[in-house]
């Protein structure tokens, strides 16, 4: 350490900070830090990530799980090639995204003026995650009352729920003040999200999605295999959490 | 008021390749150094290792390593007569954050430029006429050439363990190599990445088609290495999580690996994390630096001291320090005059994408700079006699891995979800892929960087607005390459081909390359260059942009860290050796 060390007044206010706490809200709060003499190696500055937990919803209201369930199946059904949205934990991989920084649009640049633009330009709405599907899935459900006599989407019959998607991807179903076609494209890229991100986030469970496509998941040795040429890569997939069959004999 | 600390010799702004580079360069000479860097500490060992390292929503599209935008960001737009809008979210290009830099999470891909990209200008005239380059392309020649650069460039590589067949040493064409490659004093530092099945596959048809491929000179390196700092890099795994995530294995070249533990060492070196630059400080002459502003994280202002200042802040982020700063006069696109932002480039990339039939790929088997390449259509390695547009670029198969998150492809008219998705996903996701080219970009007129009239970030002061588009001879010379590569891969007689070359505008949502160039060209003359040879500002003496890709007059076809590294090199030799010596303008 040099004599030129100086105390710096730590803060735990975090304004600079590109961390973890992106995911993990408030794990580490990172802060100004004078370093010298040796790679600094301290506890607590790596944030493992954190699995999540089952149990109750903590963004969703329960008619709006009930929607978001039904929907996830419709945009990954089960069948003979393995389970469904639902089953496969998307809805509740998306109420834990939208009940943490994801949803907020925690470290996106949010400061006004908010002006149309070109596509080019990226999204340039002042309304984070959150809000977007609280206001889409409200839409769906007036809609769908609207259009099918008073029911909920859960509802309707497989062929009504598809064509209510279709309808909405489309942008021929009108959404009440919500861009259909964009609140579409949102639900579907961050459901297939949940559906083959690592099972630690609550979707993919028993890794179903990257059991469909042959995905490895979280292995990182393959020197053996890179030339074998092909051939199929025989191990099952392995996620940040490990696998039953390694840590549990029958 | 900012507090005032204790004096220091030199202040880096920003510890990515090029800062901790010339930080190590100078500490070494005995010189108190201190670096001053945006984000927080990162190493291997406590920030990603294997294990969780591999978490594609985290890294891959949360972004977890990536500047935050909410810190700092900026505007774009395509044409000087549209309203620039923030880039809220970053997608198109993705700048680093952190001890590290962007050279934590990058690929690796490590090339040289060619000789002839040097002298761009005048090697163009000399072949075509002048009049072979449009009225509104602003190319100029670069003011050091390939030879004096080479012995930097093989520091670099050496430095970075950089695997790879040399294609020319000392004049001499190795088989096995890019033929077309500038002469190097020596081979590599290390041996030839294995290749995947994909790589393997393109190779052959690349080689059935009278081409030449060459393995990609990789910063994943190939087996154990010990570099000249003494530092030990691991074998690379092919684990296939390399671009956007930190590498576990200490197998990916970066300042962590190859760098900080020989820099962290050196008593006269420290580093203040979490700390962001505002502003390089000018006495009342406005020549000479008298140091730099930074705030730290809790909002609490510091002036730092020096007698030197460097910036390496990555190219996008030099730009706007110079500017804020009042460092020479901002580029007026109207005028033609000024020259701070003035010859913003990019890069040209476009992909052929193919399914084969019957075959097992696995893809996700992958390193970040993996793969076999051509370099017969970059810069003016092919006669540009009938062609209208000049520049080119290489061609090859990089798989950088199959994340599944975002790499899913399927058949063309495929629903976008339902059963026949999931299907065609599953059927599809093993017997693709994608073979990229990797072009130029040259520089415009109306292609430039200044400060923003309307969007400011959370310090009040004005974000940089980008101006960028494509232009015709951009968009050509990808056509063309494109082509090339679908003729190639059609020799795989692929169930499926979709070429798809790079068309305008340009569109800041869909990655690319962060291979922004320009800004603060170095050049002969102040009135087209920032900087002089060696990377000097012309207007403040005691000020260094030391190989930031912001120095480039314009872009070529490769990636720019292996030409950033050796410039960090070539300047720091100049400082060591002729700026300590006699301190002012070294031109
Ligand atoms: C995803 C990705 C993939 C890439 N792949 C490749 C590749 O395969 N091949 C290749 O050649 N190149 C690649 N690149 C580009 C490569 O990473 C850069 O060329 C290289 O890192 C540039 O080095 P640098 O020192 O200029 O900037 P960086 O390495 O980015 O370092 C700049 C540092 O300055 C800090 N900083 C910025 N502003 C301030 C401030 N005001 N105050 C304090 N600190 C500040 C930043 O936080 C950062 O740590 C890639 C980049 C990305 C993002
Ligand atoms: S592919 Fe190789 S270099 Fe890249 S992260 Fe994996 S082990 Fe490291």
């Amino acid at each position: 350490m040099t004599d030129r060390l100086r105390e710096v007044q730590l803060s735990r206010r975090s304004l600079l900070a590109s961390t973890a706490a992106l995911l993990v809200a408030g794990a580490t709060s990172a802060r100004a830090r004078t370093l010298s003499g040796a790679m600094p190696w301290e506890k607590g500055t790596a944030s493992p990530p954190v699995p999540v937990r089952p149990g109750p919803w903590q963004f969703f209201t329960a008619d709006e799980a009930a929607a978001v369930e039904a929907i996830v199946d419709r945009l990954i059904p089960a069948d003979d090639l393995g389970p469904g949205g639902k089953d496969a934990g998307c809805a509740v991989y998306l109420d834990r995204q939208l009940a943490g920084p994801y949803g907020r649009s925690e470290g996106l640049y949010m400061r006004p003026p908010f002006m149309n633009g070109t596509p080019g330009q990226g999204y340039q709405g002042a309304d984070a995650p959150a809000t977007r599907y609280r206001k889409g899935l409200a839409a769906i459900a007036d809609y769908v009352k609207a259009n099918f006599g008073g029911k909920v989407f859960r509802d309707l019959s497989p062929a009504e729920q598809d064509k209510v998607l279709t309808d909405i991807e489309k942008g021929t179903a009108k959404l009440k003040d919500v861009n259909g076609v964009s609140f579409f494209s949102l639900l579907l890229q961050t459901t297939q999200e949940g559906f083959f991100a690592d099972p630690i986030y609550g979707g993919n469970r028993d890794m179903a999605g990257w059991k469909l496509v042959g995905f490895p998941g979280a292995r990182y040795d393959f020197r053996d295999w890179v030339e074998r040429y092909n051939e199929k890569y025989p191990l099952p997939p392995v996620s940040i959490m490990g696998r039953a069959d390694w840590t549990v004999k029958d | 008021m900012a507090r005032k600390l204790p004096r220091k010799d030199v202040v880096v702004v920003g510890l990515g390749w090029t800062g901790s580079i010339l930080s190590y360069e100078l500490a070494k000479q005995g010189l108190d150094v201190v670096a001053i860097e945006r984000g927080p500490w990162r190493d291997t060992a406590s920030d990603f290792p294997p294990g969780y390292g591999q978490d594609e929503l985290r890294y891959g599209v949360r972004l977890d390593m990536f500047l935050r935008p909410e810190q700092e960001t900026l505007t774009v737009r395509n044409k000087m007569s549209e309203t620039a809008l923030p880039v809220r979210k970053f997608a198109g290009f993705l700048p680093g954050n952190g001890v590290g830099g962007a050279g934590l999470h990058w690929n690796g891909q490590t090339w040289r430029f060619l000789p002839s990209d040097f002298n761009l200008r005048t090697h163009i005239t000399e072949r075509y006429g002048a009049s072979k380059i449009p009225e509104d392309m602003t190319i100029q020649d670069w003011p050091v050439t390939y030879d004096e650069l080479e012995p930097y460039y093989d520091r670099f590589e050496k430095l970075a363990g950089i695997s790879g067949k040399a294609g020319n040493l000392n004049g001499k064409i190795q088989p096995g190599g890019n033929p077309f490659e500038g002469w190097r004093s020596s081979e590599y530092p290390t041996p030839p990445l294995k290749q995947n099945y994909g790589s393997a596959l393109f190779a052959e048809a690349a080689k059935k088609m009278g081409y030449a491929p060459f393995p990609r000179p990789s910063g994943n390196i190939s087996e154990g290495y010990t570099n000249p700092l003494g530092v030990t890099m691991g074998q690379c795994t092919y684990c296939g999580f390399c671009e956007r995530f930190g590498c576990g294995n200490y197998s990916k070249s970066s300042p962590q690996v190859c760098v900080l533990p020989a820099l962290m060492r050196l008593p006269n070196f420290a580093v203040q994390t979490e700390s962001e630059v505002t502003r390089i400080n000018l006495d009342n002459t406005g020549k000479k630096a008298t140091g730099v502003t930074y705030v730290d994280t809790s909002g609490e202002e510091w002036e730092q001291p020096a007698d030197l200042v460097l910036v390496c802040a990555f190219s996008l982020f030099n730009v706007r320090l110079l500017l804020l700063s009042g460092i020479g006069a901002p580029y007026d696109p109207q005028s033609g005059k000024g020259v701070v932002g003035r010859n913003y480039a990019y890069q040209t990339t476009s992909g052929v994408s193919v399914i084969l039939k019957d075959k097992v790929l696995n893809n996700f088997i992958a390193t970040g700079s993996g793969g076999m390449m051509i370099d017969e259509f970059n810069g003016d390695n092919f006669d540009h006699k009938d062609l209208d547009f000049i520049g080119g670029g290489y061609i090859g198969s990089g798989q950088t891995g199959a994340r599944p998150i975002t790499t899913r492809p399927v058949p063309k008219g495929t629903p976008r979800w339902g059963s026949q998705w999931k299907k065609a996903t599953a059927e599809t996701y093993n017997r693709a892929y994608n073979i990229g080219t990797h072009g130029s970009s040259y520089s415009y007129r109306d292609c430039y960087l200044d400060l923003d009239p309307t969007y400011k970030d959370r310090l009040g002061r004005p974000l940089m607005r980008m101006t960028f588009d494509f232009h015709d001879n951009e968009i050509k010379m990808s056509q063309f390459l494109t082509d090339k590569t679908a003729e190639i891969m059609k020799t795989l007689d692929p169930v499926e081909l979709t070429a798809s070359p790079r068309k305008g505008p340009w569109n800041s949502t869909i990655y690319q390359t962060t291979h922004n160039t320009g800004g603060t060209v170095m050049g002969n003359d102040p009135k087209d260059s920032v900087v002089n040879r060696y990377c000097q500002s012309w207007d403040v003496s005691n000020v260094f942009v030391p190989g930031g890709a912001s120095v480039f007059p314009q872009n070529a076809g490769y990636n720019p860290t292996g030409t950033v590294g050796a410039l960090a090199y070539w300047t720091a030799d100049a400082i060591k050796n002729r700026y300590l010596k006699n301190p002012g303008p070294l031109v």
